[in-house]
């Protein structure tokens, strides 16, 4: 890639190492080193290729974030039932039938 | 019937357990002991729903004998939510969940009088295109094992393809449905965007997923999507477009119909043989009375890009909700929250998964969201407006579902790129929102099958099963089977 367009669209050349850490970080991902080696080339490989989209004129071009031409009709809104407690908690890890709540390790301190 | 039924349409099934000449139960079990003796070669199942499947049968027996899908057997993609039936979508993250609620199109398949009978293997969260992504191992093609059969729908494909179920739905983001059917030598449709309700299917790329039919013949695609298609109170993105009728429209008359055929896009990265098989099906379309017309789709050759931007920046955001908290697994030994999340994720994910999360992840992050997925849905527009123009002057597009076929398993595990090439022909209808059906068309000398692609205006599936379904009737491609 140029120099021109790495100013125009602030893009790097191909990620570091110091990216994979980054990206993971956000994602909630603890990689190990050799995922991390292996994320750095594989995800350079399809960013460059990614990279091709750069080319397009899109000024003016509307983003396409959904494809439907018309949103479905608006339906009653009438209370139904839920899910109940039980069922909730069936597939949970660590279950507090007492309370009814999900258990989760200390969040403070 | 029982010893010839593997092979039976839904359509005779259907017929032959409504006239009384065969029972639901007596299908049921010839399905199963059909699927006990492949399933260990060809992995097409991760559960066998056997004791529910047996109880569904005697119902339709006792209550259902005249319903539109009486008896038929239905294999379930395993990233489709089944009350009571575990539902893995191929994930450890997901490896003992038994959903408290059914999936709408599951729903619908058993009040037409279908039979469960069990959750297929697919690729991880439906991210993939060959089924070697699953956390269980991969599914083998049945027409030769040492191949993949497509994915990320592989096991849906292996089910139909090797005769363990007329019908399996599967689920299509970037070509997951017509692909893996593609080279399983069966049927595979993918409905318009919003035809067919969503609610229960396990979220991967929100504005690209829809649940469609594999099946053996368009007729029973279309008989399928007739029961699956509708608007849903709970999914607001099931649309409220009135349905075709789409057994109706299989007259075999398709005289008059322009086909356009992008033949620039057509001319590298083809193998030979699918071009072959590709252009004789197209003279055999003509013969019927179709007319062929070159169309020109000019940003097709960036859809690859934008797919795995605007898809993977999906994935990434839907996929947060692992966090170990209300389902699925969580990591042991922890000491505290932050350390619950990113354990949890990393032990639960397989390497495709994070690849994905990590690239959505990357695509939305402060400084790069405009420069790769703002720039990706605009290209987005650009695919959609070319398909717009070109069906000012065709019905219907045509094309290879996929540039070869399928490869053996392990050859592109290493290359993930080189994995995502082969959605060439598919990603577009996704990004497009629009109807694509794949139809057998060809085997290899090796016999591995080919598949015919048409895309369609949105909602008209009904003139593509009318495409499938007249070249059908001149050809014996969808007759053909594999040996083991």
């Amino acid at each position: 890639m140029t120099l021109m367009s790495m100013v125009a669209f602030g893009m790097p050349d191909r990620l570091t190492r110091a990216d994979v850490d980054r990206i993971a970080t956000l994602a909630r991902l603890e990689l190990i080193d050799a995922e991390k080696d292996l994320f750095v080339e594989q995800l350079s490989h399809v960013l460059e290729y990614a990279e091709q989209i750069q080319r397009i004129n899109t000024d003016g071009v509307q983003p396409t974030s959904q494809v439907l031409s018309r949103m479905a009709a608006d339906r009653p809104d009438e209370p139904r039932p839920g899910l109940a407690n039980a069922d909730a908690l069936a597939n949970a890890p660590d279950p507090s039938a007492q309370t009814g709540l999900f258990r989760v390790p200390r969040v403070l301190g | 019937m029982a010893t010839t039924l593997p092979f039976q349409t839904a359509r005779d099934i259907r017929d032959a357990v409504s006239a009384g000449r065969v029972s639901a139960v007596e299908v049921c079990e010839s399905a199963l002991s059909r699927i006990e003796a492949g399933n260990p070669q060809l992995k097409a199942f991760l559960t066998v729903a056997a004791g529910q499947a047996l109880e569904r049968a005697r119902a339709v027996d006792r209550d259902q004998r005249s319903a539109p899908l009486a008896g038929v057997p239905i294999a379930l993609k395993d990233n489709i939510m089944t009350r009571g039936i575990t539902t893995t979508a191929a994930s450890r993250m997901l490896e003992h969940f038994v959903p408290p609620y059914d999936a709408t199109v599951v729903s619908r398949l058993e009040d037409a009088g279908a039979v469960v009978i069990g959750k297929t293997n697919c690729d991880e969260f439906a991210m993939g295109s060959s089924t070697e992504n699953s956390a269980f191992g991969p599914s083998r093609n049945p027409w030769n094992a040492d191949h993949i059969p497509g994915g990320s729908s592989g096991g849906s494909a292996v089910a139909v393809a090797a005769g363990m179920s007329p019908i399996a739905l599967g689920s299509d983001t970037g070509g997951s449905i017509r692909q893996p059917a593609s080279l399983c030598g069966v049927v595979g449709l993918k409905p318009t965007y919003g035809r067919v309700s969503r609610y229960g299917l396990i979220a991967f790329a929100s504005s690209l997923d829809q649940i469609g039919p594999l099946a053996r013949t368009a007729y029973d695609a279309a008989l399928a999507l007739s029961v699956l298609a509708g608007p849903d109170p709970r999914d607001s993105t099931a649309s409220q477009e009135p349905l075709g009728d789409y057994v109706g429209a299989l007259s075999g008359d398709i005289r008059g119909l322009r086909l356009g055929v992008p033949r620039t896009m057509l001319e590298q990265g083809v193998d030979a043989v699918v071009s072959d098989c590709f252009y004789g099906a197209l003279e055999t379309l003509r013969a019927r009375g179709a007319t062929l017309i070159d169309i020109e789709l000019p940003h097709a050759s960036y859809a690859i890009a934008t797919y795995y931007i605007v898809a993977t920046a999906e994935a990434s955001s839907n996929l947060a909700r692992y966090d170990g908290v209300r389902y699925g697994f969580r990591a042991q030994g922890l000491r505290d929250l932050r350390e619950m999340y990113e354990k949890t994720r990393s032990q639960g994910f397989g390497a495709e998964v994070k690849r994905r999360i990590m690239l959505g992840t990357y695509v939305l992050s402060a400084g790069y969201y405009d420069a790769y997925y703002l720039k990706a849905q605009q290209v987005r527009t650009l695919i959609r407006q070319d398909y717009e123009q070109a069906f000012q002057t065709v019905d219907a597009v045509v094309m290879p579902t996929s540039p070869t076929p399928a490869f053996k398993i392990g050859e592109r595990v290493e290359d993930p790129l080189a994995l995502y090439l082969g959605d060439v022909f598919t990603v577009s209808a996704n990004l497009a929102g629009l109807p694509a059906l794949s139809v057998p068309c060809g085997l290899t000398p090796n016999r591995l099958p080919i598949g015919l692609q048409m895309t369609g205006k949105p909602f008209e599936e009904a003139t593509l099963l009318r495409i499938g379904d007249s070249y059908e009737r001149d050809t014996g491609w969808w007759k053909e089977r594999p040996a083991t």
